[in-house]
This record gives structure tokens, sequence and C-alpha cells, in this order.
């Protein structure tokens, strides 16, 4: 078997609460990436996806504090690197896509430029030659006319194009993993659609591993091959995707599916109440006891 | 079906843009709503779906008296809302209200609950213990404590914001609710929540639902009728059914098919999958990707509304 690319084991994050005292953030979460493959993390609004993703880009700020566990990529521990190692990684092997791309763009700057500066500072191009790799990254993304939009502001821009911009200079420096964090929430669902659908496509096309975090099932579900689901800053549960969907074990993860209102069901059982995730669960304090985390071994990818 | 509670009869809306320059010369106009119309019988919940820019909110706001229209008539039970002749705003805050999509937004952060439900109903000359009454009896339907009264928004969480931002809209007991995005901002569990609370209302109190939303499939679970618009037209309507299960406009059959769901990503259940879809209708304009989307500066080309089924009508171009 190959080794995972990336290897969150055991990952604690903490608040420091006054008095030497930490609230729990993240409490142990664990989970593999393979080269190459598609894993969602789901869960709601403070669930502690997106302080995962940052832990894993380094980019925690204070007072977050990672206080155990490892984040291993490709054998060595993110958690350990400097400042200056991790600044170096980020960007050239792992790079990231955020929900909204207007706070990640530099407004005064023209987009091609700001893609030429990743060719300038993680493969020592010049401006002039990064420029022109800037414009073929823009290509990549299916941005059309994209000598012209290199030019361009990003307020110039509609919110699909800049996603494309942030992903054309997310994959510039081709990189192991990409961190995308709930990269579509902001969009039109047409648009999403496209945005989508190029994640996947350059990701297979250039073996790209991705981890995907998105508070929705239906995205997660038709981007990844592997899902978790994230409850209070605990895993409780990671499966295949069909798996996952076809057969929830944890209660939060069957009661977040009965919530969502599936496209058809209406035409073929009629309307049926969405199950309210309070009337099954008796205890939520008591949800991240149990974890269904399913062995890779079990059942291999569709 | 009863008569309508609500007609639009050939709403357009246009914005004055100017052109910009010192003489601001070159003055556009933007074209919001085009040609609308739609009626809303009694207990319905009626979906305008669409995507950013397609008008739907505007529409929306006209009828809430927020949007003067530039043309056209709004009729609440055979009287005109807009326009000359049009009722006091005191008069039609008892025709319609409306749910925000951002609870907390929409409500003043210095104001308890309490004092925010009471003030309408004293502008409408409801005071002291009925006014109490009415305050308890609302928060209890929407599933708060009258004790929760007391207390300030940014006490509550998102759902429960959601909650007393649809309590406010209910204390006048307005005939028709209009509902902006009522759950694009929340969680998953707390969306269901709130998707039950708000039929389980509609039929407690008889309610007409206009709702405005991207959401297909929250759309289809909580819809009677469908609005599908686009840049500024109604391009499809009919029931629910023949919306989803047989979309005859390519931009409804393109919006149905960019939902991510679980069932349709992974190849069982869902309507999407396996099904031909018929062919699209002459005439139909739109590119696929948006490059040759209609320019909102000039009015649309002359088409119309063609029936192809009962109550089911697409948007033909003039032949």
């Amino acid at each position: 078997m190959t080794d995972p690319l990336l290897e969150v084991k055991d990952l604690h994050v903490g608040l420091p609460a006054g008095g030497g005292r930490m609230y729990p953030i993240l409490q142990g979460v664990s989970f593999k990436i393979m080269p190459g493959e598609a894993f969602g993390l789901v869960g709601e609004s403070g669930s502690g996806k997106s302080v995962t993703s940052l832990a894993t880009m380094g980019l925690l700020k204070r007072p977050l504090r990672a206080t155990g566990g490892e984040i291993l990529f490709r054998g060595r521990d993110l958690l350990k690197l400097s400042r200056r190692e991790m600044r170096k990684l980020r960007g050239d092997r792992v790079a990231m896509i955020f929900q909204e791309p207007m706070t990640a763009l530099n407004p005064l700057v023209t987009v091609g430029r700001q893609i030429a500066e990743m060719f300038y500072l993680h493969q020592g191009k010049s401006w002039a030659e990064g420029e022109k790799l800037a414009v073929e990254a823009l290509a990549n993304v299916r941005v059309p006319n994209p000598d012209r939009r290199a030019k361009n502001y990003p307020h110039q821009m509609s919110g699909g194009l800049r996603q494309r911009v942030m992903i054309a200079m997310a994959m510039a420096c081709d990189p192991d993993l990409l961190i995308a964090d709930e990269p579509t929430t902001a969009l039109d669902v047409t648009v999403q659609a496209e945005v989508l659908r190029l994640i996947k496509e350059l990701c297979t096309e250039r073996g790209t591993a991705v981890l995907f975090i998105s508070h929705d099932l239906g995205v997660i579900a038709s981007t990844c091959q592997r899902v978790g689901v994230m409850y209070a800053g605990t895993l409780v549960e990671e499966n295949w995707t069909e798996a996952l969907f076809a057969d929830p074990r944890h209660e939060y993860t069957r009661g977040l599916l009965g919530a969502l209102p599936r496209l058809g069901s209406r035409s073929s059982h009629g309307r049926q109440r969405l199950v309210d995730i309070d009337s099954i669960i008796d205890d939520r304090s008591k949800l991240t006891q149990t974890r269904f985390i399913s062995p890779r071994e079990e059942g291999a990818p569709a | 079906m009863s008569a309508p509670i609500l007609e639009v009869d050939n709403l357009h809306v246009r914005f004055p843009i100017s052109g910009g320059g010192i003489l601001g010369t070159g003055k556009r106009t933007l074209y919001a709503v085009t040609g609308v119309s739609f009626s809303l019988a009694k207990g319905e919940c009626l979906s305008i779906v669409g995507e950013s820019g397609c008008g739907k909110s505007t529409t929306a706001l006209s009828i809430m008296g927020l949007q003067e229209p530039s043309e056209g008539t709004i009729r609440f039970k055979g009287k005109p809302i807009a326009g000359p002749g049009a009722p006091s705003r005191m008069a039609r805050a008892k025709v319609a209200q409306m749910v925000f999509q951002d609870p907390y937004a929409s409500l003043n952060p210095r104001q308890t609950v309490n004092a925010s439900l009471a003030q309408p109903l004293r502008l409408h000359g409801i005071t002291g213990s009925e006014a109490a009454d009415r305050i308890a009896k609302m928060l209890r339907s929407v599933g708060l404590t009258p004790e929760q009264g007391t207390r300030y928004p940014h006490e509550f969480s998102g759902g429960q914001r959601q909650r007393i931002g649809i309590a406010r809209a209910l204390i006048l007991e307005p005939e028709i609710v209009v509902l902006d995005e009522p759950v694009s901002a929340l969680d998953v569990s707390i969306r269901a929540q709130i998707i039950n609370l708000l039929l389980d209302l509609q039929d407690d109190f008889g309610l007409s639902y206009i709702m405005i939303s991207h959401d297909l499939s929250v759309v289809e679970h909580m819809s009677d009728r469908v609005l599908v618009m686009f840049f500024s037209q109604i391009v499809e309507q009919g029931g629910w059914k023949e919306i989803f299960e047989n979309p005859q406009h390519p931009y409804t059959r393109r919006l149905i098919d960019a939902i991510p769901d679980p069932d349709v990503a992974l190849g069982h259940g869902g309507v999407a999958t396996g099904v031909t879809q018929p062919a699209a209708p002459a005439g139909w304009r739109f590119g696929s990707d948006g490059s040759t989307a209609p320019n909102v500066f000039s009015p649309p080309e002359p088409s119309e509304l063609v029936d192809v089924g009962p109550e089911h009508k697409v948007r033909l171009l003039r032949a």
C-alpha cells in the first residue's frame, strides 16, 4: 500500500481559557489522504472543519494553538516546521482556495501579476516569464480571453471568474495537495456546478489530492471519494462516500442526512417531514463519544 | 383553487443608471423586471427561483411596496396596492410582511424581542395585556418560550433568530409572507427545523408564501408553484411537479442539473439521472456559458409565454 500524502494523527487544537486551562476546539482528529484522492470534511458551523484545514496549512491564528498530535505531510510533521519552511511549502506543495475570493485577492494588483507571483516566488522565474505562465494558467482554468483577463483587476471580474483566478493561483505550482475551504458557498448554483467540475477535472488530470471542506453534503458527495463528518471538534464518522450516504452509522450523520430535502423525493414519496436532528438525538453531549471510522480496506473506492 | 388574493399584472421595474462623466451623459436604463405576471392563491406557496441579479428580489420588493413599479399593477383581493390609489403603509402592513435571509441584520440589537414585537402592535393600536398575550402566543407558535422574549437578539442562536424574524413578520397577522432566502444562512440541521416550522405555520394560519430562493431542493420541498426567472423575465412557470419532473426551458434544466444532490451525484434515486429530457423548445436563445446572456441595459427581445401543459408555461421568442 502506498504511503498517505497527508496524515493527521490525533490532532488537538485548544483555545487558552486562562489559568493554564484550554478549551478544546479539536479533540483528537485523525484522517489520511492518499495521493490523488479527494477527501471531504463535512459539518455544521463550529464543528472544527475549517480549524482542521487552517492547522494543516499552518495558518492557525493566536490564540488558537495545536496542543497535541501530528500533521504528517509526506512523512514530515508540519507542526514542527519553522515558519520559513512552512511558507516555502505553502503555495508550492500545499495550496488553498477560500470561500470568498475577493478577500483573498489583492484589489490593487492585476490578477495576471498575482498569479505570476507564484512562479516568481516558488519556481524562481522572472516576472516576465511569470506573466506569460499566468496567461497559460488562466487558460487552464477555462477563463475565456486569458490574455485580456490577465490585465484585469479583481473587481472587474464576476464571483465565478475570481474563484477561477484563485484556482489558477492555487494550481500554478502543481501542488500535491489542494485544500478547498467552502470554495463555492458564495456562488450561484450554476456557477458552483462549473467551478466544482473544474476543480475535479484539474485535480484528476494532475493527480492532485484534495481536502474539501463544506457544510453542503451534496457538494461533498459530488466531489469526494471519502468523507469525514465532524461534530464538535471530533470526526464522528468516516467512510467511502457511497457507503456513508447509503448507510450512515452515527446518529448525527443520520440526522444530518434526514434533515436534507432530497431532490425528487417529494414526487416519489410525497412531502415528508424533514428530520429534526434534536428529536432523534437525546443527548448531544454524548455524540462525540462514539466514532465510526471505517477502515480503508473495507470496500475499496468505486 | 379559490380566487387569487394577490395578482401581479405585467410588472416592470427599470432603474435609471447615470453614465458618469461631468455632464452625466450616456444615461442608461437597467431592465430589472420585465413583464412579470402571476397570481397567488390563499394558502399557496409560490417560489421565485433564479440566480443573482435575475430580478426575483426586486419583484418581491414591489409586492412589499418597497419598490415602486415602473409599469404594471399589483392587486390584493382585487384592490390595487401599488401606484396611485395605493393604501397607506399602515394599511398594507397587514397585507404582506417579509422574512429576511439574515435575521440578525434585520433585528434591532438594542431592543428585546418583546419590544421589537410590541412596536408594530402599538402602531396598530394594540397595547397592554392584549399585546402581551399576542406576543406570548406568537413566541410559542414559532417554538420559543415567552420568557425568552425579555432577551436581546445577540443572546440567540442563528436558528432562534430566524424564529424571531418569523414571529415579527407574523405578529400583525398578514395574509402574505414574503420569504427572502429564509434558510440560506442556516446550517443543515437548523434549516430542516425552520422549513418544518414554516410549513406548520402555513397550515395553522392559512398563510400564503412567496418564497425567493436559489436552493432548488428547498423549493421542491416547500412550493406549490414555481416561477423561474432569468434576466428580468419569467422563463418558465408551473406546478412544482411539472417544473421538477418535466422542465422545458433550457435554463430551468440547467438550474436543476446544477443542484449538488447526494442521490444524483452518487447515481441512485433522484430525478435527473437516466431520464432523457425532451428537446429544447424552438426559439430559446440563452447560451450555456453565460457569455451570450442578454444585456440588462436593453429591453429583452419580444417573446411570449406559451402553454405547454395545464398551468405550465415556457417563454419562447416571438416568431
